[in-house]
């Protein structure tokens, strides 16, 4: 089963670094959707930051929603995601795998470079701790969520627009706690309690999503 | 005696049941509604706070009851749909989409209209409000995909697991949205209505939201009924109904 798994992962993983353009698009996706906010609202520092945990949360939402489209589409054109249908191995298991995979290529990148533009927002060092933490717990449910969004998606056409507006309104709840958590922080304030639900949210996510993507994926292929 | 649960299950037999049922509903749904706008017209007393603005919410909370209402139903047909592998509940599904958006919309409306008088707004970021506006596009989001997928078994199956997501979700969008609300502003505008609400005025709402209910089921069994005839066009029964389609 484990096998299964790491197979699944190096093989999306392989595939994202023989077209790595594609993973550098949504990583400057997000930083340029985050500088794009102090153009529009003006470069007052005590305005942006109050604005950032939301612009730095919604541009990840976007961002990982941009992605979304590569998770099944490629595999689907060129067949290869009918054999994985077909494969011996429990659906849900190479779904996680290749979620894992997404979230390794298109959220921990963001993950990572996001205190950097946090500073541009000039938030406080303890919100950049929860920031990452946060991002951390958060990206990888905004894959799975956005997992069940492409598997419905694929073969459909218009299905990039469309995916957003299955998905989008499914990320709510990250957001909240996401932008929450940054945000009690930079007020001084103890940002577990949101930390905390992100991380269930992230559990209930891990076990119910993979099962509702494979659904969705066989209906998707029949 | 055996009863035979799957009786109506078919589009043959439900076609005409339906036609047979849609007049009642329609007649109940009308005599209902009379009798709700008058009591909320001319029995109910006017608010002492509120003035005569507060009529509104005569519509208002039976369409904002309905929306939620009509989503539970829906994801229910819809999971009957997938498991049973049923066309009838998946077509009841598709049928209710429109109704409960509907419903959706018609709540987020009046409480706008409601709320420029009362509150001074438009619209707030209230947590009831967000919630209903997301229950709006997650009821967009069912209608797009269905809408996408020109095989109708194969949009049914799909857009039923989204219904069945949404409804996991609603729960969770709801608390998010009220704790987030609570933890952004203080109780600036409060939704909760009077604790002593006349008894008339409860009886009007409470008539309307059964005239809604009774236009739902109309709405959704006419809307049924022309699915039906639209993915059965092939199938002999209908050339055999020997009515003007």
């Amino acid at each position: 089963m484990m096998q299964t798994l790491r197979y699944v992962v190096f093989r999306d993983l392989l595939l994202a670094m023989r077209r790595r353009a594609d993973v550098a698009t949504t990583l400057f996706f997000f930083v340029i959707v985050a500088s794009l906010f102090p153009l529009g609202v003006g470069p007052d520092p005590k305005l942006l930051r109050v604005m950032a945990p939301g612009i730095l949360w919604v541009g990840a939402l976007l961002a990982s929603m941009l992605s979304l489209g590569r998770l099944f589409a490629e595999d689907y054109a060129d067949g290869s995601l009918e054999q994985l249908v077909l494969a011996p191995e429990p659906l849900a298991l190479v779904v996680i795998g290749k979620v894992v995979a997404h979230w390794l290529v298109s959220g921990l990148p963001l993950v990572l470079i996001s205190p950097v533009i946090a500073l541009q927002f000039d938030l406080p060092r303890e919100a950049i701790v929860t920031l990452l933490l946060a991002l951390l717990l958060g990206t990888p449910l905004l894959s799975l969520i956005g997992a069940i969004g492409a598997a419905l998606t694929v073969g459909v056409r218009g299905g990039g627009v469309l995916i957003s507006l299955l998905v989008l309104p499914l990320y709510v709840p990250v957001l909240i706690f996401g932008a929450g958590a940054v945000d009690a922080s930079a007020m001084g304030m103890d940002a577990s309690g949101h930390l905390s639900i992100l991380g269930a949210l992230l559990l209930l996510g891990m076990v119910l999503a993979p099962w509702a993507t494979a659904a969705a994926l066989r209906i998707s292929l029949e | 005696m055996k009863l035979n649960w799957f009786k109506y299950a078919s589009p043959v037999t439900f076609y005409p049941l339906a036609g047979k049922l849609i007049p009642w509903f329609a007649l109940a749904a009308a005599i209902l509604t009379v009798a709700g706008l008058y009591l909320s017209f001319f029995v109910a007393p006017t608010d002492f706070q509120q003035g005569e603005s507060y009529r509104i919410i005569f519509i208002h909370v039976p369409a904002a009851w309905m929306s939620m209402f009509i989503y539970i139903v829906m994801a229910g047909w819809a999971a009957a749909g997938l498991i049973f592998n049923t066309r009838l509940s998946s077509m009841m599904a598709s049928a209710l989409a429109p109704t409960g958006a509907l419903f959706t919309f018609i709540a987020l409306w009046t409480g706008a209209l409601w709320g420029k008088p009362t509150w001074g707004a438009w619209w707030v970021w209230d947590a009831r409000l967000t919630s209903e506006l997301i229950l709006l596009f997650l009821y967009m989001g069912f209608l797009a995909l269905h809408a996408a997928i020109d095989d109708p078994r194969r949009a049914d199956r799909a857009s039923a697991v989204l219904a069945l997501v949404g409804v996991v979700n609603v729960p969770i969008i709801y608390f998010s949205v009220k704790w987030w609300n609570t933890l952004h502003q203080g109780a600036s505008v409060s939704m909760t209505m009077a604790p002593k609400m006349a008894a008339t005025m409860l009886l009007g709402m409470l008539v309307m939201a059964l005239a809604c209910w009774m236009y739902s089921i109309a709405a959704a069994l006419a809307r049924v009924r022309c699915i039906i005839l639209e993915r059965e066009q092939q199938a002999e029964w209908i050339a055999n109904l020997g009515e003007p389609i």
